[in-house]
């Protein structure tokens, strides 16, 4: 099942839904970067409310989203890992380290929203 | 366990021979019933055993298990015993009675009943014989099932209690809006460590908290497992979007860390849980001023 990519003013939004196979992620991967540029998005939110599990393969795919999606000028955050998996995802040595995490969207919309206040300071 | 039977062929309902000796000892118990009750009671009194309890008391819990005892003889089955144990045991821990108490008391009732058997049967030995040889095996075996029934209710009190405080020890607390305090104070084993993580997680998610400080003044020693474990905790709950501030490592407890090499560096430590209160604040843009500092209010 493909993942929905939704555009929500700057914010890209992709709702994972349910488990997905190492193919679906990659079209996912895809799919972000390209979009990304498409409607110059600054901000990407994946939420991974729904997953009960995230192995090494997926970590490492929305490790590298978030990289990616850093050159595209824009950043990524991760949202709604839920306490179990967090905690099985640590003990398997899973960080995601330099990723953004928040609780559920509406955090990691106040986060994208204080980062661009931050960058845009930064500029003036 | 003491309540199964038939195992031991001594224990057995046995012969026609043995259960007529037992049947005949059974009545003979139940005839000087409120002698040897008080004889007991005396004894009991004497030895200075169930001293948290009243006279009354005591005698009122002999005659019970007086009765117990008897029926226990004469059905050869230990279920009703058994249980009746448990029950007891339930009320008289809580007095403070102790295991030699409860042995003792058991053991003295066997006593007093053999010595009744040798006054009743002294003329005649090779009855005395017969007549312990169905009694002992079986007094004994009440003995065992008494103990038994007490042990198994002391560990599950100890049990019941050990949950209780595990619960108790490990409370998530808010303190503002978005900001978590746990404390730990006491000793931290594989098992509080989890459940403390556990707890933790949960309650960054009930109360959508952004920092958590944990503070570990009240942690004598922590070894390498346990700290690793700190910093699974730690990363687990930035995986869920909340950082977190580790207060109050103790001096032993700093050198130990860097000692066995824990890698520390992804943790973020402030003192004391003043200071951690304080950085929490700061990173959830709070600023605390005293009230006369405070522009006034037009």
């Amino acid at each position: 099942m493909a993942v929905p990519i939704l555009k929500q003013s700057q914010y890209l939004i992709a709702t994972i839904q349910s488990a997905l196979s190492d193919a679906e992620l990659l079209q996912l991967r895809d799919a972000l970067t390209q979009q990304v540029g498409r409607y110059r998005s600054r901000g990407v939110i994946v939420d991974v409310t729904a997953l009960d599990v995230l192995d090494s393969f997926a970590s490492r795919t929305l490790r590298d989203v978030a990289s990616m999606i850093r050159l595209r000028g824009a950043e990524t955050v991760i949202v709604g890992i839920q306490p179990e998996v967090a905690f099985a995802m640590v003990q398997l040595g899973i960080t995601l380290e330099n990723v953004a995490t928040a609780l559920d969207l509406e955090e990691g919309l106040a986060y994208l929203d204080q980062e661009k206040l931050k960058r845009g300071r930064e500029r003036s | 366990m003491a309540t199964r039977k038939g195992d031991d062929p001594a224990n057995a309902p046995g012969t026609d021979a043995t259960s007529a000796v037992l049947r005949e000892l059974v009545a003979h118990l139940r005839q000087h019933r409120p002698a040897l009750r008080e004889e007991w009671a005396q004894r009991i009194t004497e030895a200075r055993l169930l001293t948290t309890m009243s006279r009354d008391e005591v005698f009122a819990e002999a005659t019970s298990v007086y009765d117990n005892y008897v029926e226990a003889l004469e059905t050869g089955t230990f279920e009703a015993l058994h249980a009746y144990a448990r029950n007891l045991s339930e009320r008289i821990i809580p007095r403070g009675v102790e295991t030699h108490e409860v042995l003792g008391i058991v053991l003295l009732l066997r006593d007093v009943l053999a010595r009744s058997l040798f006054a009743k049967y002294q003329g005649d030995f090779d009855m005395l014989n017969r007549v312990l040889d169905a009694y002992e095996p079986a007094a004994n075996r009440i003995a065992n099932t008494v103990a038994g029934g007490f042990l198994e209710e002391r560990e599950r009190i100890i049990h019941q209690q050990q949950e209780a405080m595990r619960e108790l020890s490990t409370p998530v607390l808010q303190v503002r809006e978005r900001l978590l305090i746990l404390p730990i104070i006491g000793v931290i084993d594989s098992k509080r460590a989890r459940q403390l993580t556990e707890q933790l997680l949960r309650g960054i998610r009930a109360n959508r908290a952004r920092v958590v400080v944990i503070d570990i003044t009240g942690v004598a020693a922590m070894d390498s497992s346990i700290a690793n474990h700190l910093v699974l905790t730690v990363e687990a709950s930035r995986l869920l979007g909340a950082s977190v501030i580790v207060t109050g490592l103790s001096p032993e407890i700093a050198q130990t860390l860097v000692r066995i090499g824990v890698n520390l560096g992804k943790m973020h430590t402030v003192g004391d849980l003043q200071g951690g209160i304080e950085e929490a604040e700061r990173v959830l843009g709070y600023k605390v001023q005293p009230v006369s500092e405070a522009p006034p209010l037009s």
